[in-house]
């Protein structure tokens, strides 16, 4: 199993929902999150005390796939995340070591 | 013969019947005379006080919610209870001075600078007119429409000592403040036999119509005295301290423009053309303001902003207080402008350059609109608009400049001087008594935790809820 990561722009989130919906991902996390990479930062003006903002709105995305999904799942939440410019985002992926579907106590694959 | 007798019993009839009705006609027109005079005065006293208690209303609306929502929204999120609380508190505790004795030191007739106790406990106030005032309205109306002016002045100065004054010391700080400097300041300027009072026997004239001084300029210029007594907030101004949320200023501001026409149109103490002219002024004076600042800041930044639009609406709004009953539409524009102007310069490159904290601008927007708005309201008062100043023979009198009578502008700026002068000394002496008996400044950790939760132990917005 694995775990995708990925930091998107934020107005790429329902395309990437689509996205992986339409590949039968159904379970996913997703959270409201600050950061930066090489993407510069915006000025903010207020009554002219000026504001250097680089820590920019994102959203992490999250989900766990089986390792036979991993590329089909990474590659269709690039193309949907993807507009081309500085500031899209980056995918991480991990190594899980065991799910548990707290449910009914389901292990491995079958609980995700 | 008894033909005779009858006819003659017929003619003293009937003349004595005319004789008798007469008088009784004419006493029925007197009758129905004085009742249709009783009824237009009642109908006047209804218009006249259904307009007044609605303004009352309406200037109460500006302290909560609107300045609690502008200032609110200016703040970072851990002071948003602390600093809507300010204004909030003020609206129970100046109320209170006000019932007890502050009515009675800014309205009763005193010496010229301040009132006497004649309606202490509001002895006397009720429902009966007060000519000097009011005389189609009664006087408890008058009363507490001015009231709602006391509340609204020292929350204005909280702007300037927010997130970082101790709540027990804003409380005793704003008693202090209403009767060393309010009181005195409002019986001098609208009080019978003020020193200032242009219309009720003042020795130098001022014309404010809404408040300029008494209200914007006692203010703005404390919120400077604390914001320079107090210093800086932590971090100020090496840490960003950013507008938490714009939406709740925004929000705020428009309250306290619509609330404005209460306090200026309200001013005229009548449903006249006077408070229709006060109330055209008023609308007019903010509209230009917000863009004169919009376009300075467009200028100057690149960009025109919501908080810019919004602080240059109140800032006209200052301005053309003490003007609006007073000045024509075009003025009144003019006036709105130029204050959207220099209250931009006020709190962009003027506050930067000394570098005191004045947190949400009350001195750059209240203090230096004020005074603007003070000193041009010499230039363009005009009897046109105000016939109310006449000589002992009944001839109107000239107001401003306009009017040919340059000296008026003397007048304003004696009136801004003694504003300033009450305020400074004023508010100094009050921080110095609180500052020993209780201390101003929350302490450092407080500060950093926040208002919310070292004053009232509460959020404004709490995540687990």
């Amino acid at each position: 199993m694995k775990k995708i990561e990925a930091i998107i722009q934020p107005h790429k989130l329902d395309d990437v929902k689509e996205a992986l919906k339409a590949i039968g991902i159904d379970g996913l996390t997703i959270s409201e999150v600050r950061g930066h990479g090489r993407q510069k930062g915006h000025k903010e003006v207020y009554r002219g005390m000026e504001y250097q903002i680089d820590l920019l709105p994102k959203i992490k995305v999250e989900t766990v796939v089986t390792d036979a999904r991993l590329d089909e799942v990474t590659r269709a939440l690039s193309a949907a995340a993807r507009t081309g410019k500085i500031g899209d985002g980056k995918i991480f992926i991990y190594d899980v070591l065991e799910a548990v579907r707290i449910r009914n106590d389901d292990t491995g694959e079958a609980a995700l | 013969m008894s033909r005779v007798f009858a006819c003659f019993f017929t003619w003293c009839l009937v003349s004595s019947t005319s004789l008798f009705a007469q008088p009784a006609a004419a006493t029925g027109i007197d009758a129905r005379l004085s009742a249709v005079e009783a009824a237009a005065k009642t109908a006047q006293i209804s218009g006249d006080n259904a307009w007044m208690l609605t303004s009352a209303a309406l200037v109460l609306m500006m302290t909560g919610p609107g300045l609690a929502l502008f200032y609110g929204g200016l703040v970072r999120r851990k002071n948003v209870l602390g600093t809507m609380m300010h204004s909030f508190a003020l609206m129970a505790v100046v109320t209170v001075l006000w019932a007890i004795y502050g009515y009675s030191l800014a309205f009763a007739e005193g010496n010229p600078f301040i009132g006497g106790f004649s309606y202490f406990l509001l002895n006397g106030v009720g429902s009966t007119p007060n000519a000097d005032y009011g005389a189609t309205i009664p006087h408890q109306t008058y009363m507490i429409y001015q009231l709602m002016f006391a509340v609204i002045t020292p929350a204005l100065i909280s702007g300037a000592f927010a997130e970082r004054m101790k709540f027990s010391a804003m409380l005793l700080f704003t008693c202090l403040w209403s009767t060393i400097v309010y009181f005195p300041m409002a019986h001098m300027v609208w009080g019978k036999g003020g020193f200032l009072n242009a219309f009720l026997g003042g020795k130098v004239p001022c014309f404010d119509f809404a408040g300029g001084t008494v209200v914007h300029i006692t203010s703005g210029v404390s919120a400077l005295v604390c914001a320079l007594y107090l210093g800086k907030r932590v971090g100020f101004p090496r840490e960003a301290m950013k507008p938490h949320n714009l939406v709740l200023s925004a929000v705020g501001a428009c309250l306290l423009w619509v609330g404005w026409f209460g306090f200026n149109a309200g001013s005229a103490v009548s449903a006249s053309g006077l408070a229709s002219s006060a109330f055209v002024a008023t609308h007019f004076g903010a509209s230009a303001a917000a863009l004169g600042w919009m376009f300075a800041e467009w200028a100057r930044h690149g960009k025109p902003s919501m908080l810019g639009g919004i602080s240059g609406a109140v800032a006209g709004l200052v301005a053309i207080t003490p003007a609006s009953g007073f000045v024509k539409p075009f003025p009144a524009l003019l006036i709105g402008f130029l204050a959207g102007i220099f209250c931009f310069y006020m709190v962009t490159t003027v506050k930067s350059k000394f570098g005191y904290d004045d947190s949400l601008d009350a001195f750059g927007v209240h203090g230096a609109g004020g005074s603007l708005g003070a000193i041009l309201t010499g230039v363009f008062a005009t009897n046109a608009v105000n016939d109310g100043l006449k000589d002992a023979a009944g001839k109107v009198l000239p107001l401003g400049l306009v009017d040919g009578h340059p000296g008026q502008v003397l007048n304003q700026a004696i009136a801004v001087v003694i504003s300033f002068v009450l305020a400074i000394v004023g508010t100094l002496v009050i921080l110095k008594i609180v500052d020993a008996l209780i201390g101003v400044r929350i302490t450092t950790e407080q500060e950093v935790a926040g208002l919310d939760v070292s004053m009232h132990g509460e959020e404004g917005y709490s995540l687990e809820a």
